[in-house]
């Protein structure tokens, strides 16, 4: 060793820095992507104005009841959270032009540039009401099973009319077929069955 | 040409250790893009209810949060066992939504007012009626877009 060097700094303990940002990191930081059922509220209702009410024809409307023991009651009938999604998808449709399920009318959507005549349900409607008792998971559920029908129909809307499920359609067609299967659920005004819990 | 010694002196050197810090700040500079800081420190209970049709909140930045669900056991004291809520890292009443609400649309840029998300996190017991008092209020704040918030159901 007889001829002497520039010292190098010594570098070994930046490892140990960074480990120590990383791990900070690590902790502080949460992975998961937010995700959930997304849903647009009714604006408000006027205060005090008289309260018209819409006519909606009977069969026109699919109602659908939660209790506060989590019980579900579609259109008169109790159902199971497991069957409520091929009812709904069989309200939505109609296909046998049945009288006691909607009226199917023709409405014109715009598809790939044409206007098409398309024989739809296009004043159904989705009435869901709950119970201020009503567990929100089974709420959730519940939601969760109109969804599913909505996407399940429109899904075989697109496969039928263009052999592709309806996540890879263009934007264009999708809200096409969003139109002519448009996502109608009120949520009715709160009311109070069960008595406060 | 290559040869082959055997014995010598020649230790074994060592490995160099240099480029560590470098692969470990590539780990570093992965986990602060990828990852976003916790909003806020739950005071509330939350098990979110499972569902299977889920979109997931795209920006961030037009969302808010708000928490429903029993108090965290260090806070039963002070606060009881009823069902609260949590607006950013206080509890709060039903009638603070729509000043938080609105107070929160104006500190956000004007063109992205009308983006404005409620994303309502509830623990899966909570019972429906503070999530409809909860629903109307934010009818009354003009903040109609929500989002109820929801893992993924395992099959």
């Amino acid at each position: 060793m007889g001829k002497r060097s520039v010292q190098e700094i010594n570098a070994s303990s930046m490892a140990d820095i960074a480990f120590l940002l990383l791990i900070f990191f690590l902790v502080t930081t949460t992975m998961s992507v937010d995700k959930g059922l997304s849903r647009r509220l009714p604006p408000p209702m006027p205060d005090k104005k008289e309260q018209k009410d819409v006519e909606i024809n009977e069969r026109n409307i699919y109602v659908v009841l939660i209790n506060s023991k989590n019980q579900v009651l579609a259109q008169g009938k109790y159902v199971d959270v497991a069957n409520l999604r091929e009812d709904v998808k069989k309200f939505i449709r109609n296909e046998g032009n049945d009288p006691t399920l909607p009226e199917v009318l023709p409405l014109s959507v715009e598809i790939d540039g044409r206007m098409e005549q398309v024989m739809t349900t296009t004043n159904h409607l989705i009435s869901l009401q709950n119970d201020r008792g009503t567990e929100y998971q089974k709420y959730i559920e519940v939601q969760n099973e109109l969804v599913a029908a909505y996407n399940e129909v429109r899904d075989e809307y697109s496969r039928q009319k263009w052999g592709v499920p309806y996540s890879e359609l263009t934007d264009e067609r999708q809200s096409a077929v969003q139109k002519i299967y448009p996502q109608k659920i009120s949520e009715a005004e709160p009311k109070n069955y069960g008595g406060k819990k | 040409m290559a040869k082959i010694r055997k014995g010598g002196k020649k230790s074994v050197p060592a490995v160099s250790t240099a480029s560590l810090p470098d692969i470990i700040f590539m780990l570093l500079f992965f986990f602060m893009v990828s990852t976003s800081m916790k909003e806020v420190t739950y005071k509330v209970d939350i098990h979110n209810p499972e569902a299977t049709e889920l979109q997931s909140l795209e920006k961030k930045s037009l969302v808010r949060y708000i928490y429903v669900g029993v108090p965290k056991r260090e806070f039963v004291k002070h606060y009881g066992s009823e069902t609260r809520i949590q607006l950013d890292d206080a509890f709060a009443e039903v009638s603070e939504i729509r000043p938080y609400v609105e107070s929160e649309r104006s500190a956000m840029k004007e063109e992205e007012q009308g983006l404005l998300t409620i994303s309502i996190k509830a623990d899966r017991e909570t019972q429906m009626g503070i999530i409809t008092d909860i629903k109307q209020e934010l009818r009354k704040a003009q903040a109609l877009k929500i989002n109820y918030a929801a893992v993924q159901k395992m099959k």
